[in-house]
Formats: structure tokens, C-alpha cells, sequence
């Protein structure tokens, strides 16, 4: 958006609320670029023309009559996870593909009274299960960085939104990896939040305990302003966090001097690619040049979480995905026979392959006979993991790592082997079991393709993980790299 | 050969809470179908469930009153399962960890005081209902008792006949609702329960193969299932037969039980902690506020109502049948230090006549407890007879009034004055020659006829024992 408008979120609010130019112009610009350049990435499955412009006139209404909230009238790309009440919410999923929800998410609702402009639903994995975006029912998102490539998942077409700057920010959800990994891959700064701190309600279930919404934008500096809307306290979702609301962006541009990374010695072993290594090592002597002090740290049962992860992930979504039967809303098969035909059916129908899977493995680890061994085993190493990371955070404020093993792979290169796709998760997987905050930024690339920087944070550090990225974007240029194959400028 | 029957219930009482036990939808009986649930109710995608601080406030009542243990900390597991009326595929339960565990409830029965051991206590939400038949070709479904909070009480096999049974889910039944966790209506489904029968040899130790009744709305029902079930088993057993397990579905109409599953078909329900929810954790003073809120119990309130008011047992019974019952009882006493056997047998008598042909619960009986215990007084007093008494309790319960204003307007006060029945005495004396005759030949039977003759000259008025006594004294001065 260099031409006519800054690519940072901070910009853009800054200059509606100037009247450099309008919500209307800012929407039309980024809708542009998305009808230009979505066809190849297909990182949008819904996009909203006329309810984004109505919501970008509110705006402009708004702003003009002084009452605009600070993200007043900012476009921004919504994952087709978050329940919409005026536009279907599909999940990336055949079984939702005529569904429109009857309410609002608690994040959306939080955005609209933001009075943010929602330009469309992004393109993701099917039920958010995948790592990729290839399951999505609607086709893969492509990494805008490499049209071949996969832009990482399941939030895989928030990221190449982003990247691809056919929005400026945008939501996503992580269970194990989903907002940092494909942020990674696609180049962008990626939050997930601390679990409790964004609600769940409206948000489509994957696995609940692990399920967590957050900001994916450009900078840390976007990621602090977009959690100041969608974070806070929903009495409707039990898992919400009963906090005083807090400015994420407090600790920005503040001196890093007292910090202290850790650098987990599980986290650079032999499935780490070897660049990747050389360049994380550039990033941290960067964070000590900046002033923190570096030291080594242990999570000696890191080789647990994956297995244990997809256990409980697979078990709850078992459950979670029970609800779509064909009965009351999704899709449902035609000339059903009888109960068990129209059960049978209009699910082998509705879910793809992946989902299909995870709900046999999960089904499988919570049967009779099997729950000791397999849930309530990795319920016992989840609590391990969790320790692991109490004990680290004694002695280091924060940790930090690689987010992937590997940059963004090629499309289609795991069809045949499902649990190498899983191994992708080997970074990402035990923040969320054990509910703590963790970001991923860019800090390099390697072969043209960008690599991500991962920050994990002891509970509620959100803002003191942002504050310390973004001293290393005030440092570091990574961030600002776009793709050159697609956008070039950006609309203008 | 010589049986033993063994039993143990499962009872779902549906909790009186105002909205659903995760969401805010209400619960307000016989709505249309499918206008009280919301999206939660309907298992919508991204919809999540709160747990309703009341359904847990009624559980542990619940347990403090059967002296249960309270769990400080409980667990909601879900159960999985696909049936068109149960929205998300899983009924929100618990299962490791319930609310209460253990607790017992004594039960009057075969003369004595029998100990029910209770094996646990826990909160659920109930299904929807598929309605069969009302839409044409379809099976309809309503979602409004979806979510509906549950408590399942669970026994111990303990029970050893169908009267037994009975005799604890009345108990139970009762107490539920002096705890106003429960409406106790069986025929709206309020008060529910499965039945788990098998039989044994008398002095084997290993319980025999259980069935488990499901079904049952009706105390009648439960001790009919469980008597035919019983005979049914015994059946099978003496021919050599086995008992296989399953549930079985209890044919009101026919009045017998019938295979519906057997354990070939049974569930893997999958429980595991629902993600959904938090632990529940229930805080030292929590119970206490409630154990605090504890009403007297029925068992109590009956022993007192014997040592007080020196009832007999059965009245005793019968006035803490419902605790509305007891506290009108109760008001009576305050209002007029009537004697309580005689208030007992009105309330009893004709109060509990009215009410059942009026269909009405005594809270909405038409006569105040203040009114009803004046009426009694009354009696007492000897203002009206026993037999004029019926005529103003009708009176008053048609809303003419008061007692005193009843036997005013209707001119019904007793006549115990000596000098106006005398004359009347006299009068019939007179009137009646031949009857008198009759009683000094030693026709004693007469007198009957002689008083009753007063009495009609008094329509009714003269106090009937002063009037006999006035005959007889005349008839034996003229001798």
C-alpha cells in the first residue's frame, strides 16, 4: 500500500483520523487489490464488497462526528472460523458451506463496535486441522511468496492476506500452531495470545482447551493495537479470563535491558534446517546487542508435545464436530434411508479427508479401553509440559526459538504421509498445552522464503513480548519485505 | 426356590431452575416447540456453554440434605453419543468427580426405618424430545428441554422389593421438594426414574444379571415394572434359563417389559472433562450459606409434628406430605391455639376433599389458614356442630365469607340455652304421644326419634347433646 497508503495499521488509523483520506477510499483500495490478485492466491473464501463499504461509510460517519474508536474504519480480513452473522461462516468446510450463523462472535462483536471494516472471510484448513491450507474445502491459499508453496495453516489465508497486503491485518486462530506458523511461512508477525484472553465464543471449535484467537498484521506495533479490540473478558465463553482490559501496545518502543531469553537447547536439535539455525542465532545476538541477556534453558520433554498434542486435540474435536449430524443446519445428504444413512452420509459428505481422520484417531483415543492409555496419558504429559515451561520461566523472562522447522514446502508434497505434515507443529505444539502466549516474527529468509523468529512468554506477558519484537522490528528490516511475485507496492 | 429381588433406582429430577443449566434459554414448561433454545441449546457452531451457579446451589442443597459428600471440586465430562434430539452429539454430564458422592436417606417402610444408601448425586443436562407421529412422514424434534438441568440421584442396589423402591422414591420425591430443587411433577417428567432389577437366590452374595428398566413416570408404574420384571426373571431363571443384560422399556398399556437394547448395543459413551467448562469448584462458605438456607426436612418435620402436637404417625404423615401442607397446619395453630387433633382431622377430611375434587394445591386453597383455624375454634366452642360445621366449611371455601360471617348470614349458631330447648322438648313431648308411650314401655330406641324431632323444630340449631339430655330428663320427670 506504499503509494497512497502506509502498510502499517498504526499508519492507516492515523491517517483516517487526520482525513488524509477515507475508510471508503481505504476499503475500495483493498478490495481493489483483492479482486486483482485473490484468483491466484485464493487466500479470501467470502469476500464482502457492499457490507465492508456500508461499514466503511459508518466509519467515515463516525470519525467525521469525532466519536471513532482509535482502529476506526481499518479494513482487516477475518478467518472464516469467527462466526458472522450476516455472512456465512463456512470453516473451510463443505459441511458448512450454506451456513450463516445467527449471531455474532464475541470477537466480531468487539471489532464491529471498533467499528473496523471487514473486508471478507479468509480461506483456511478445513476446521482448522491441517497445516497448510490444503484441506480447506475451497480450494488451497498460495504463499504469496511462492505461488507453489503452501502459506502454512490452518490460518493459512489470514497470513497471505496479509502478506500479499490484500488486507492489512487480519484474524486467525491457533490450537497448535496455526497464527505463528503460517505467519512464518507467509513472512508476518503472528500473536497467539495467552488462552482465556481472546473469547472463544463464536469462534468454531477445534479443540477447545487448546483453541485460542489472535492478530496477524504486519508489526508488532499492529498486533498490540488489534489485541487492544479483540482481547478481553466474555462471560459467555467459561474459559474467558476475568481481567481488567490492559493496552497491549503499552511496552512498545521501551528499552529491552532487563530482559532475559531463553534459548531452549530442544529447540535447535538436528529437525531444525540448518539456516534457519544460523539465522535464529543472528536474530538472539541481535536481542543481546539490544541489551538482553542470553542463556540456555531446558524443556526436556519438548519431544512429548506433538504426540500429546494430537491425542487431546484429535479427542476434543472428536466431540466438537459431533454437532454437525446433517439434522439441524450444514450440510445433509439427500434421500436419506433412515437416521443412521442420513448420519453416515451427510457426514462422509460434509468433512474432508483430514477431518475425517482426526475424528477416528480422536474417537479411537477416548474409546473404552483406550482412554487410560492414550488421553489420560497425554493429559498427564501435558502437565509435564507445562512444568517444563514454570521451571524455565524462573530464571528467563522469555523464550526464544525457531517457529517451523523448515520454511513454507510444497504444496502437496505431505498428501501421502499425514504425521510428517504434524511434525511441522514440533515448535508451536506445547505453547498451547500449556495455555501460554507466543509470536512469531520474521527474521530472515532463506531461499527467498521468509523464516520465523518465535517468542514464547510466561502467562499474560503479551505486552512485554510485543514490546520486545518490536524493539527488533525498530532494529531489523525482515518485517517490511514483501513478496515481489504479487505485490509490488500494493494498491494504490 | 426362595428369590431375592434386588433393586437400585436411578432418578432424574429436573431442577427448578429458571433458565437452563449452560445457557440462558427458559425453561418454562409446554412452549412452543423450539422457541426456548438458543443457540447453545441448539448445539450451533462456536456456541459454548455456562454453567447456571443455581443448578449447583440445588445439587449441593441436595447433598447436604442426604448428608452426601460435597465434592470441592467436580468435573462436567461429556457423553457421546448421536441421537437427533441430543444437538451437539454429547449430553453435558458428569462422571469422574460428580457434585455429591455417597449420602443416605432413611425410609419409613415395613414398620421400621430403613437406611437407603445413595451412591451419588450428579448434574446433567436432559435432551430434547423427538415427537413420532405429529409431522406427516417425519420425525419432529423439540429443543426446548434440551439443556434442561438434571440432578441423576443414584442408589446402591439396595432395595429388596418394588415396594421398597416405592417407599424410597416417595421419600426422595418428597424431599426434593421441600428442598425446592425439583416441582416433582411425574407427568410433565420432572421426576423420572430408571429402574435396575435382578434376582438372586436368598443368601448369595454375587448380585444376579440386572436389567434396567427405563420408563417409568409413575409410582404405580415403578412398583408394577418392577413386580413383572421380577416375576419375568424368576421366570427364566426356574426353567434354566439366563438373565441377559439390557434395558428394557416398561408398555404401560400392556403392563409388561420389553427388550429395547441389549448390552451388544450399548454405548461407548467416550466420557472424557469437558474443555468447555472449568472445574467447579464449591468454596467451604458456599455450602455453608446453603446448609444455612436448609429447610426442616420431612423426616424431621413429621417427628416433630408426632412429639408436638401428639399426632399419630400416619397424620403426621399426611400433614408434612408436602411442606405447603405443613406450614398451612402450621399457620392454623398460630392463628388460634386450636387443639391439633381435631384441626388435623378437618384438614385431613374435608380440606383434602375439596382440594382433590378442585384440583388445587392447598397453596392456592381458598380458605386462609387464619379463616380455616377460626372454623375449628368454632367447633370447639361448641357455636356450631360438627355436622353444621361441613355446611359453613362449603360456604366459606364458595367465598360467602368468614366462619363468623357464615353462621351470622346464615343463622346457623348452635342453641345450647337450656330455656329455648326445653321448649321444644316440651313441644314434642306434647306432640308425640304415642312415641312417648313407647320409650317409658321400655322402647329406648325412641329417644332417637323424639331428639331428632327437637332438633328439627330448632332446624337444626339446638346443640344435639343438650337436647338429649333435656328429652331424657323430661321424659324421666313425667314417670
Amino acid at each position: 500500500m506504499s503509494d497512497q497508503f502506509p502498510s502499517s495499521v498504526a499508519q492507516l488509523a492515523a491517517g483516517l483520523r487526520d482525513g488524509e483520506y477515507s475508510s471508503v477510499e481505504l476499503t475500495k483500495a483493498y478490495l481493489t487489490r483483492i479482486s486483482e490478485h485473490d484468483d491466484a492466491l485464493n487466500s479470501f473464501i467470502t469476500v464482502c464488497d457492499e457490507s465492508a463499504l456500508a461499514q466503511a461509510r459508518a466509519a467515515d460517519a463516525a470519525i467525521a462526528a469525532g466519536a471513532a474508536n482509535n482502529l476506526c474504519g481499518v479494513p482487516y480480513a477475518n478467518k472464516d472460523i469467527f462466526c458472522t452473522s450476516d455472512v456465512r461462516t463456512s470453516c473451510g468446510s463443505k459441511m458448512l458451506d450454506n451456513f450463516i450463523a445467527p449471531y455474532d462472535a464475541g470477537v466480531v462483536e468487539r471489532l464491529n463496535a471498533a467499528g473496523m471494516v471487514m473486508l471478507g472471510k479468509t480461506n483456511m484448513d478445513e476446521f482448522a486441522m491441517g497445516s497448510s491450507n490444503e484441506t480447506s474445502f475451497y480450494g488451497r491459499t498460495c504463499n504469496p511468496w511462492d505461488l507453489s508453496r503452501v502459506p502454512g495453516g490452518s490460518s493459512g489465508g489470514s497470513a497471505a492476506a496479509v502478506a500479499a497486503s490484500l488486507a492489512p491485518i487480519a484474524t486467525g486462530t491457533d490450537t497448535g500452531g496455526s497464527i505463528r506458523q503460517p505467519a512464518a511461512f507467509c513472512g508476518i508477525s503472528g500473536l497467539k495470545p495467552t488462552y482465556g484472553r481472546v473469547s472463544r465464543y463464536g469462534m468454531i471449535a477445534f479443540a477447545s482447551s487448546l483453541d485460542q484467537g489472535g492478530p496477524m498484521g504486519r508489526t508488532a506495533e499492529d498486533l498490540a493495537l488489534l489485541m487492544n479490540v479483540i482481547a478481553g473478558f466474555d462471560e459467555r465463553d467459561s474459559t474467558s479470563l476475568e481481567m481488567p482490559d490492559e493496552d497491549f501496545g503499552r511496552l512498545l518502543n521501551k528499552p529491552i535491558e532487563n530482559a532475559r531469553i531463553g534459548v531452549p537447547s530442544e529447540y535447535f536439535g538436528p529437525d531444525l534446517d540448518a539456516e534457519i539455525g544460523a539465522l535464529l542465532e543472528r536474530a538472539i545476538a541481535e536481542f543481546e546487542k539490544l541489551g538482553a541477556t542470553i542463556c540456555e534453558v531446558s524443556l526436556p520433554n519438548s519431544q512429548l508435545a506433538i504426540p500429546a498434542y494430537y491425542v487431546i486435540a484429535l479427542a476434543e474435536c472428536s466431540s466438537n464436530l459431533s454437532r454437525y449430524d446433517g439434522i439441524r443446519f450444514g450440510h445433509q445428504c439427500e434421500n436419506a434411508v433412515d437416521l443412521t444413512d442420513l448420519y453416515e452420509r451427510s457426514r462422509a459428505e460434509g468433512f474432508g479427508e483430514e477431518v475425517k481422520r482426526r475424528i477416528l484417531v480422536g474417537t479411537y483415543a477416548l474409546s473404552s479401553g483406550y482412554y487410560d492409555a492414550y488421553y489420560r496419558k497425554a493429559q498427564q504429559i501435558r502437565r509435564l509440559i507445562k512444568q517444563d515451561f514454570v521451571n524455565a520461566f524462573d530464571d528467563v523472562d522469555f523464550l526464544i526459538g525457531p517457529t517451523t522447522p523448515d520454511v513454507a514446502f510444497t504444496a502437496g508434497c505431505h498428501s501421502s504421509d499425514p504425521v510428517t505434515m504434524y511434525l511441522s507443529d514440533i515448535y508451536t505444539t506445547a505453547v498451547n498445552l500449556a495455555g501460554l502466549p507466543a509470536l512469531s516474527i520474521p527474521a530472515g529468509q532463506v531461499s527467498g522464503l521468509p523464516v520465523g523468529l518465535q517468542l514464547i512468554g510466561n502467562y499474560f506477558s503479551e505486552a512485554a513480548m510485543l514490546g520486545l519484537a518490536d524493539r527488533y522490528q525498530k532494529n531489523s528490516s525482515w518485517h517490511l519485505s514483501h513478496p515481489s511475485e504479487i505485490c509490488a507496492g500494493g494498491p494504490s | 426356590m426362595n428369590w431375592e429381588t434386588v433393586i437400585g433406582l436411578e432418578v432424574h429430577a429436573q431442577l427448578s431452575t429458571d433458565s437452563k443449566i449452560f445457557s440462558g434459554a427458559s425453561t418454562a414448561f409446554g412452549a412452543e416447540p423450539n422457541s426456548q433454545a438458543c443457540a447453545v441449546d441448539l448445539g450451533l457452531p462456536g456456541a459454548l456453554p455456562v454453567v447456571n451457579i443455581r443448578a449447583v446451589e440445588m445439587a449441593v442443597k441436595f447433598g447436604l440434605a442426604v448428608n452426601g459428600r460435597i465434592a470441592s471440586h467436580s468435573i462436567f465430562a461429556r457423553k457421546n453419543y448421536f441421537y437427533p434430539d441430543l444437538p451437539k452429539g454429547y449430553q453435558i454430564s458428569q462422571y469422574e468427580d460428580p457434585i455429591v458422592s455417597g449420602g443416605v436417606l432413611p425410609i419409613d417402610f415395613d414398620g421400621g426405618i430403613t437406611d437407603i444408601q445413595l451412591t451419588r448425586a450428579h448434574l446433567e443436562e436432559d435432551a430434547g424430545k423427538s415427537a413420532h407421529g405429529n409431522v406427516l412422514g417425519a420425525t419432529g424434534i423439540d429443543l426446548n428441554r434440551a439443556g434442561t438441568a438434571l440432578l441423576e440421584i443414584v442408589s446402591e442396589p439396595v432395595m429388596r422389593s418394588a415396594k421398597e423402591a416405592v417407599a424410597y422414591l416417595r421419600e426422595l420425591h418428597q424431599l426434593v421438594q421441600y428442598l425446592k430443587i425439583c416441582d416433582g411433577n411425574m407427568e410433565e417428567g420432572s421426576f423420572r426414574c430408571d429402574a435396575n432389577v435382578s434376582v438372586r437366590l436368598k443368601g448369595d452374595t454375587e448380585f444376579g444379571t440386572r436389567t434396567e428398566i427405563k420408563n417409568l413416570n409413575s409410582f404405580r408404574f415403578v412398583e408394577r415394572a418392577i413386580d413383572f420384571e421380577v416375576e419375568r426373571q424368576i421366570d427364566v431363571l426356574t426353567e434354566g434359563g439366563s438373565i441377559t443384560q439390557e434395558t428394557r422399556l416398561y408398555d404401560t398399556e400392556a403392563g409388561e417389559t420389553r427388550s429395547m437394547r441389549g448390552k451388544e448395543d450399548a454405548h461407548d459413551y467416550r466420557y472424557f472433562p469437558d474443555p468447555d467448562l472449568l472445574p467447579v469448584h464449591v468454596a467451604p462458605e458456599f455450602i455453608e450459606d446453603l446448609s444455612v438456607q436448609l429447610p426442616e426436612l420431612p423426616r424431621a418435620k413429621r417427628q416433630r409434628f408426632v412429639t408436638d402436637y401428639e399426632l399419630s404417625q400416619d397424620d403426621a404423615s399426611l400433614l408434612t406430605g408436602s411442606a405447603e401442607t405443613a406450614a398451612y397446619f402450621e399457620a392454623c395453630l398460630a392463628a388460634e391455639a386450636v387443639d391439633p387433633k381435631a384441626l388435623s382431622n378437618w384438614i385431613v377430611g374435608e380440606l383434602f376433599a375439596a382440594l382433590n375434587e378442585a384440583g388445587l394445591k392447598i397453596e392456592y386453597c381458598p380458605i386462609k389458614p387464619t379463616d380455616f383455624s377460626v372454623l375449628i375454634e368454632r367447633i370447639s366452642d361448641g357455636t356450631i356442630s360438627g355436622k353444621m360445621a361441613k355446611e359453613v366449611f362449603q360456604a366459606m371455601w364458595d367465598g360467602e365469607g368468614n366462619a363468623d360471617e357464615v353462621i351470622d348470614a346464615r343463622g346457623l349458631e348452635q342453641i345450647s340455652d337450656s330455656a329455648a330447648i326445653e321448649a321444644a322438648v316440651d313441644e314434642v313431648i306434647a306432640e308425640n304421644s304415642d312415641q312417648v308411650a313407647q320409650f317409658r314401655a321400655g322402647k329406648e330406641k325412641v329417644l332417637g326419634f323424639l331428639v331428632g324431632q327437637v332438633m328439627k323444630k330448632t332446624k337444626g340449631q339446638a346443640n344435639p347433646k343438650v337436647a338429649n339430655e333435656l328429652m331424657k330428663k323430661q321424659l324421666g320427670d313425667g314417670e
